[in-house]
């Protein structure tokens, strides 16, 4: 098998699961004949006709409405996002219908939305945002944000599997920038587990989306100086997997969490306080986080490099902490 | 005794059924009051004085396959679809056995398996492009069916009702909408939200058909609706139904509605629904006294044993808050296919995936040959008839091309 990229693993998903089951549709802005501005879902309107690839208007509210609807259908409709950002214009039916219809009146809502976040493409700060915040402090929604091939196909294939609502946060950094072979065979990632990218016993690096590639090179570099970072790769933020987290720093005895989405309200800021609340006595030093700057995306590459989390500053606070 | 000439005929039986769900709407309304005053409501409560026709005379056009979702003056859609006082008693006031277990009030709950209702919240609007979604569903499964909602005259200035009707529109999608305009958006008149008299002339912008009718006429609501429906049916695309009525409560019942003239609610007092519909049964000899009597005396039996029922059931037990924000495997997610599934599937499903664009999108009655500039006349936009007079929506100027 050759390597694949993760907007491949992505097509392969999609591909697959229309294929498994009838009831799975796509709906979105350009997603047919274009195959979609990451061409996610290219060739597949070609291959499963009109009816199942379904392009819209500009109308992010109708598209996430259209997809609850068609979901009280028992059909399992894979909404796109062409950049998530967009996801604003849409806000009211995720957080109000989507995600509350079930608890309220027990209507699943089978559905997902996915689509492209994240910078470091210099998109500027419509195009480049990481929203993941909004929606994992909405109960009722899932969350994943896988950072490799075969995580991205394996969470998306089990997030259209699920019965709840999902959103798929597909780092754009990442869609043709990482690559590897993948199983022949169907498989899925579950939902709400994290995984150790790489043992270690001096701190714990809890990380996500393309800031696991920056966590890993800084992991590498510390080993040099015989720092040995443990580095989770969460995959899911909601449900977060708290006893993962937990379990890492009873070993490591230090955490430090790294996320591009911005610094306050971030997800740190969740595993900060759940490591308090279970594992107080654990810690020999002060959670640390790296994080974006408090601003929103800046344009220009001097701009957004300072905006975004860099490997020396991974480095820098691990070290810190590891001296502790 | 004679039945009119309908052209959508309804029995003796359907006629006074439709007094039926009006009647026990009113009444269920005024109970309601009751129980507020008793201060047994949790909330607010929100009448629906002087719109039952519009709700029971639309919701009873649709067939057990339809879909709808209510909006919250909509309990006669509710009990027409099946639903039974003690569902939105024990809703208003909050009680476990309620059809969300405490969880919401008011018409927020539905039901998708049985009487395929769609909850709505209070976002206004958002209804719409979920109907539509519900619409293209089933339309996808092979099933004939209808989706309806309602929204009032102050929800169609949302942006969800724009994106929504017209993806709808663009979609073809089997949908009626129904503008229940009962002249109020909360404490604003109609005039001072939308520049316009009839809310059924915005369905020319969507290239779809509309209707207006005589909301506090049940037998004309029914006869209009159906006919919106069955257009919908028959895959003509979404229709929109304004229903003119009138709220003759507050928004709610805290809201004493002093911002309404006085002479308004004469006029509307003067087309009371029920009244109105009372005098048609009886100039048509649909009913005698006896007949109506009956009704009444079932209506108040049973109102009584639903209250009953409904003031028996506790509150819900505190942990109840706590579960069901997933679904951990409670719900069997199904579709339910009334069509081949090979049809939907390669190699039967595939497509040429290109676009055909009719007249390349230049103004209709170009030449040929390009125009020199400066030479071409501004086109004036010609408006179609929006009620009735469509013949056939438009179609988009780009189409998928299709293979077979």
């Amino acid at each position: 098998m050759a390597p694949v990229t993760m907007i491949e693993a992505i097509r392969e998903a999609l591909d697959e699961e229309m294929q498994r089951d009838p009831a799975v549709v796509l709906i979105g802005e350009d997603i047919g004949v274009y195959g979609g501005a990451f061409k996610a879902t290219e060739g597949l309107l070609a291959k499963y006709g009109w009816e199942r690839v379904i392009d819209t208007p500009i109308s992010e509210t109708a598209i996430i409405g259209a997809a609850v609807g068609m979901s009280y259908q028992g059909l399992r409709p894979v909404a796109e996002m062409q950049f998530i950002d967009f996801i604003a214009c849409c806000f009211n039916q995720m957080v109000n219908f989507v995600a509350k219809s079930h608890y309220r009146w027990g209507g699943p809502v089978p559905m997902v939305v996915r689509g492209p976040c994240g910078g470091g493409v210099h998109g500027g700060p419509f195009h480049s945002q990481n929203p993941e915040m909004w929606f994992v402090h909405t109960p009722g929604l899932k969350v994943v944000c896988p950072s490799t091939a075969y995580d991205a196909k394996g969470l998306l294939k089990s997030a259209i599997r699920d019965n709840n609502p999902v959103l798929c946060l597909e780092h754009k950094f990442l869609y043709r920038r990482v690559k590897e072979e993948l199983p022949a065979e169907d498989y899925t990632v579950p939902i709400g587990k994290l995984a150790v990218r790489r043992p270690g016993r001096d701190l714990t690096i809890a990380t996500y989306g393309a800031m696991t590639l920056h966590v890993m090179d800084a992991a590498e570099e510390l080993a040099k100086e015989g720092i040995e970072a443990e580095v989770l790769d969460l995959r899911t933020l909601a449900p977060l997997d708290r006893e993962g987290i937990v379990e890492s720093v009873r070993r490591t005895h230090k955490l430090l969490v790294v996320h591009e989405d911005v610094k306050t309200g971030g997800i740190a800021g969740e595993i900060a306080a759940t490591v308090n609340e279970q594992a107080f006595e654990e810690l020999d030093g002060p959670i640390q986080r790296v994080a974006s700057l408090d601003a929103p995306v800046p344009f220009s590459p001097p701009l957004e490099e300072r905006f975004l989390p860099q490997v020396a500053d991974v480095t820098r606070a691990a070290r810190e902490l590891a001296r502790y | 005794m004679e039945l009119p000439e309908m052209k959508y005929p309804l029995s003796r039986e359907q006629l006074l059924d439709l007094y039926y769900f009006m009647r026990l709407t009113r009444e269920l309304d005024e109970q309601l009051v009751r129980l507020f005053r008793q201060n047994k409501v949790v909330g607010g409560l929100y009448s629906s004085i002087g719109q039952e026709a519009t709700s029971v005379g639309t919701a009873y056009t649709l067939e057990k396959r339809d879909w709808m979702a209510p909006m919250i003056r909509n309990v006669g859609g509710l009990l027409v679809k099946g639903f039974r006082p003690r569902d939105i008693l024990m809703q208003y006031m909050a009680r476990s056995g309620s059809p969300t277990g405490g969880k919401d009030g008011t018409s927020h709950f539905g039901d998708l398996q049985e009487r395929h209702v769609v909850s709505p919240i209070s976002m206004l609007g958002d209804l719409i492009p979920v109907m539509t979604g519900v619409a293209m569903g089933g339309r996808y499964l092979g099933q004939k069916l209808v989706t309806m909602t309602w929204i009032g005259d102050g929800g169609t200035s949302t942006g969800a009702f724009h994106e929504g009707m017209n993806l709808a529109a663009a979609q073809r999608a089997p949908f009626v909408c129904v503008v229940e305009n009962n002249q109020w958006a909360y404490s604003t008149p109609v005039a001072r939200q939308v520049p316009l008299h009839d809310l059924a002339e915005r369905a020319r912008a969507y290239g779809i058909a509309s209707y207006v009718v005589d909301g506090n006429d049940v037998v004309a609501v029914y006869q209009t609706t159906k006919e919106a429906v069955e257009r919908a049916r028959r895959g003509e695309g979404p229709v929109l139904v304004e229903s003119k009525t009138m709220r003759m409560k507050g928004h709610a019942q805290h809201d004493a509605a002093v911002y309404v003239p006085p002479e308004m609610f004469d006029y509307w007092k003067a087309r009371d629904p029920i009244a109105r519909y009372e005098t048609w049964l009886t100039e048509r000899k649909v009913w005698d006294k006896k007949t109506k009597a009956e009704i009444e005396r079932r209506i108040e039996r049973e109102l009584k044993q639903e209250l009953e029922f409904a003031e028996n059931s506790p509150l819900p037990e505190p942990e109840v808050a706590e579960r069901g924000v997933y679904c951990e495997g409670c719900h069997t997610i199904e579709a339910h296919w009334e069509r081949p599934i090979e049809q939907v599937q390669p190699p039967r499903a595939s497509v040429q995936a290109a676009w055909t664009v009719s007249n390349f999108g230049g103004p209709n009655g170009a030449s040929a040959a390009p125009e020199a500039a400066g030479k071409t006349k501004p086109a004036t936009v010609s408006a179609r008839a929006a009620n009735g007079g469509t013949k056939r929506p438009a179609r988009g100027a780009a189409r998928p091309k299709r293979r077979r």
